[in-house]
């Protein structure tokens, strides 16, 4: 490979900025550009809500300080890219200036749905996925928002929810599914989750849709009228159905799209040294049986641009996700998923072990195959080892097995009550066989700590 | 609920205001009989001529008693030191005995209610402040609004808060003869606990001890559901109470030496000076335990426990310091500079304060065991230099006062010589971490904003790596405020606890060697 050819970035998310510093670790030589309009330095686009809430500051965002990128020689450009001539390989930007690549990788992420609401448009309406959103949602709520309406129930929705809530204002929570992310979680799960809203006096509407956004004098939102019919007066509303591929600069060219830009497992495109990673990039078969054709999680993310900086530098690989594993925080219940635990099973051929603590607010899963090996485990309110259970889903583990061994999956803080005591013995009592209760320790035996 | 907090705050202020105008309070006699009974011997004949010209005046105010005392002391001193008659000149300072003696004020006809009415009111309105905190909300931590609060980003009330608390600290290292009548206040306390009259720092005690009583409350409020905090913090509530403030004074009151059982050498700089030596050899058994006991602690306990648990067991779970800095600093904690300068600026300025002590305690020995032959009484000023550039200066003006401007472990980080020593134990021979989850870390930066010792926790957590760093107290607040359960601290085998190549597992494209 030649060593001074020049691979250009668009998008500094999570995807691009991993691409950006693995090329950078494996080849010294190569010229790297990473370009975004959004922000110059790469934040975490998953804090916004906390410097919202005042917990951080922007800056607190940004994983890498400013003098990083100068240091690894990855060149940073502030700007919208306006449209690509492939033939000439070279950038046209939206303030009139160019730029040539050598490589050219697309990881432009995601934007909010509309679904074409009537009054989607409306002042006070908006998602929130950009920092742009973020400064958007701060003028919106600043003053005069007695109550805020939000339309889908996935996890920005539950965030902004959280995020109004600190500045007191009331929030009404429309999901249209009859409980809360019932297309990813069990019904024990949603459920757990919809009583924890519930429990922050959110007023939460299952089975209820948006019809329409209605207008003041202004061009601002003054209510929402929902398929029931229901009026509910509100002076902001955010649209959280989950997020799209933000291609729309893409499309109609040569670059062939769909939901999402088309790649095969090495990222390419269908135009030669030009690849697209991360939330955008639209896979012509889903990498995995429980893995989706385009992914919008930070870890795939992560993962697309790991692989696909191995790939830049002349690594002979393809995408090849291990077991999937995910997590969330729902106001104050953490959630952690490993394998496959999809939200609903067919029985004749998955077993399905679910222990809920007494509080409602702590709870485990784990299903398995008809042999009982391990097949994914969700888990609510405690926290559980990834390495642990990569090694047990990898390896199949019997059901049994991982149970026996689950205080040494266990990853909360010492001093803890031992939750996993608890699971052993529901599950001891479930499926009987050959499970092994952990004892006490000494030291939760002198705390009290009591389940 | 508001109501009581709001109420608990005026009560708190006024408490405060209370115990700020104290020192304006009252009037100041001098007679000859004080100055001969607050006096050495060899002083007396002399202090009591200096200051004849006070005797019988009545000095309406602190300020004019001093400066008169001024007046008339340094004129003595000056000339004498212009003659160059370096013995004669008088080097004790008076003027913090002599003001308390001649002191009539309504705080020191009664010391209780002035108590009540100052550090009284202040504490209970503390705590009428902090126990509804969060009451009826579902447990979880919040740092909501920390970043919009004047108080806590370094706004204007955290601006006056780090003056008044310098302020504090000055007068009361270099100027305590102005806060007489608080020393009156405590004074009743004192001859309850020790039998003896309180000193300036047994008011600092008190005072200290009760700010780590009120806001470990808070702790327990803002952390309920956090059994790690909780227990830590009672913890600290508890060493502080008992080892720091109540034994000591007991020790005295059992005419034993006044001795703090966790105070380890050198953030305990003094433990090896002459006098202490002395007072250790000449009090029998007690004595002779307590220099056993001591250096135990530094030889044998530092490691030991450092190696099983790292330096977390000292540092956040027993340490003074650090139990003011966990208590009264837990709102200032996410003000640490997170920067690499600033890693940079802590190691050279640690290690360099430790490599001090040590050479500092060292010729201290040395010139003891030689009998004064080899540096007569040069050490006396390598203790003073250190007594005020590190232990006044660093530890107490910039160690506390700074709270509000650049964090809670100011001290802690850039200066302790034993979290110095500490910390070289736990970065080189522990089984002490913070385990990152695998690849769950979303890169959120919630524990680098929230260390207190300005650690980048994300910088590590993000390539999957464990947290190995010297600096690390333990706190678990990383662990605490991760919304992802990423972080936790644990003591494990010492193999691949550091480990400079993680993989970050779930993307099986890229092996190790491939």
């Amino acid at each position: 490979m030649s060593s001074n050819r020049h691979v250009v970035i668009i998008g500094n998310g999570i995807a691009g900025v991993t691409c950006a510093r693995q090329l950078r670790k494996l080849d010294d030589s190569v010229r790297i550009t990473l370009i975004s309009g959004e922000s110059k330095y790469f934040f975490s686009r998953t804090a916004l809500m906390y410097v919202f809430m005042g917990h951080m500051e922007f800056k607190h965002t940004q994983p890498y300080e400013n003098w990083f990128w100068e240091k690894n020689r990855i060149e940073l450009k502030e700007a919208w890219v306006k449209s690509i001539d492939y033939a000439a390989k070279n950038l046209h930007f939206e303030s009139g200036e160019n730029m040539g690549y050598d490589e050219l990788v697309i990881a432009t992420g995601s934007k909010p749905n509309k679904f074409g609401w009537p009054g989607e448009d409306l002042q006070g309406v908006q998602g929130l996925y950009s920092k742009q959103d973020l400064e958007l949602m701060e003028e919106n709520t600043h003053e005069g928002v007695k109550r805020a309406v939000i339309v889908g129930g996935g996890l920005i929705g539950i965030e902004m929810a959280e995020m109004l809530a600190y500045k007191k204002i009331p929030v009404t929570f429309l999901v249209r599914e009859s409980s809360f992310w019932s297309n990813v979680l069990p019904k024990e799960e949603s459920e757990l989750v919809g009583r924890h809203m519930r429990e922050h006096h959110i007023d939460l509407r299952l089975g209820e849709e948006l019809n329409e956004i209605i207008s003041d004098q202004n061009a601002r939102v003054k209510a929402i009228k929902t398929k029931s019919g229901e009026e509910i007066q509100c002076q902001f509303v955010g649209l959280t159905a989950g997020v799209k591929p933000s291609i729309d600069f893409l499309r109609n060219t040569e670059l062939g799209v769909n939901r999402g830009v088309k790649v095969n497992f090495g990222f390419q495109t269908n135009i030669p040294n030009v690849y697209s990673i991360g939330d955008c990039a639209e896979f012509h078969e889903a990498p995995a049986s429980d893995r989706k054709q385009v992914e919008q999680v930070w870890y795939t993310g992560r993962m697309h641009g790991e692989t696909l900086g191995h790939i830049l530098a002349g690594k002979k690989i393809t995408y090849k996700p291990g077991i999937w594993f995910n997590s969330a925080k729902f106001l104050d219940i953490e959630y952690q998923t490993y394998g496959t635990v999809p939200a609903s099973w067919d029985a004749e051929k998955v077993k399905s072990f679910y222990w809920e603590h007494a509080g409602g607010k702590i709870s485990f899963r784990m299903l398995m195959d008809l042999q009982d090996k391990i097949l994914g485990v969700n888990n609510f309110g405690f926290r559980l080892r990834h390495e642990f259970f990569d090694q047990a889903i990898g390896e199949a583990w019997d059901g049994a097995k991982v149970i026996s061994k689950l205080d040494k999956a266990n990853f909360d803080p010492e001093f803890f009550a031992p939750y996993y005591i608890e699971i052993q013995k529901a599950f001891k009592d479930q499926f009987g066989g050959n499970v092994k209760v952990s004892k006490k320790s000494f030291i939760q035996k002198l705390f009290g700590a009591s389940v | 609920m508001k109501v009581i907090q709001s109420l608990g705050i005026l009560l708190f202020l006024v408490g405060l205001t209370v115990f700020t105008v104290m020192p304006f309070l009252g009037d100041y006699t001098l007679t000859e009989d004080q100055v001969l009974a607050n006096t050495k011997d060899i002083h007396q004949e002399k202090m009591a001529e200096i200051l004849s010209p006070m005797y019988g005046e009545t000095y309406s105010s602190n300020f004019s008693l001093i400066s008169a005392y001024n007046e008339n002391f340094n004129e003595y001193n000056e000339a004498l030191k212009a003659e160059s008659k370096w013995d004669d000149v008088i080097w004790d300072d008076y003027s913090l005995p002599l003001a308390q003696s001649s002191l009539s004020s309504p705080v020191r006809d009664n010391p209780w209610l002035f108590f009540g009415l100052s550090i009284g009111l202040a504490v209970l309105g503390g705590l009428m402040y902090n126990l509804p905190k969060y009451r009826g909300e579902p447990a979880g931590i919040k740092n909501n609004g920390i970043f919009h609060s004047a108080m806590k980003n370094r706004g204007w009330m955290g601006m006056i808060t780090g003056a008044y608390l310098i302020l504090f600290y000055i007068i009361l290292y270099w100027f305590p003869a102005y806060i007489v009548n608080q020393i009156w206040m405590v004074t009743p306390l004192s001859m309850l606990l020790s039998g003896n009259p309180a000193s300036q720092w047994f008011l600092y005690g008190t005072i200290y001890t009760l700010a780590i009583t009120v806001m470990g409350v808070r702790m327990f409020r803002k952390y309920r559901g956090n059994k790690y905090q909780q227990l830590r913090t009672a913890s600290v509530m508890f060493f502080q109470t008992a080892f720091a403030f109540l034994i000591p004074e007991i020790l005295v009151l059992l005419n034993q030496p006044y001795f703090d059982f966790k105070n380890i050498w050198p953030l305990d700089y003094d433990f090896f000076y002459d006098y202490q030596i002395d007072t250790f050899l000449s009090s029998g058994g007690v004595g002779m335990f307590m220099l056993i006991w001591g250096i135990l602690l530094i030889v044998i306990g530092v490691p030991t426990f450092t190696y099983f648990f790292g330096k977390r067991w000292y540092c956040s779970w027993v340490c003074g310091c650090g139990g003011l800095a966990e208590t009264l600093g837990d709102p200032y904690r996410q003000l640490s500079d997170k920067s690499v300068k600033a890693w940079k600026y802590e190691r050279v300025i640690i290690h360099s304060v430790l490599v001090l002590a040590v050479v500092m305690t060292a010729l201290t020995i040395v010139n003891y065991f030689s009998g004064f032959a080899l540096l007569g009484n040069v050490t006396n000023q390598l203790h003073s230099f250190y007594g005020f550039a590190i232990g006044s200066v660093f530890a107490g003006v910039v160690g506390t006062g700074f709270y509000p401007f650049m964090g809670n472990r100011v001290w802690c980080r850039f200066g302790c010589p034993l979290a110095a020593y500490l910390g070289l134990v736990q970065r080189f021979k522990s089984r002490f971490r913070i385990t990152t989850n695998g690849g769950q870390c979303i890169s959120c930066g919630n524990c680098s904003t929230h260390c207190e010792m300005g650690i980048d926790v994300r910088w590590y957590a993000q390539r999957g790596q464990e947290i190995v760093r010297s600096s690390c107290v333990g706190c678990g607040v990383c662990s605490s405020v991760c919304p992802r359960g990423v972080l936790n601290l644990e003591n494990g085998p010492e193999e691949n606890r550091i480990n400079e190549m993680p993989i970050i597992i779930g993307n099986d494209s890229i092996k190790i060697n491939a």
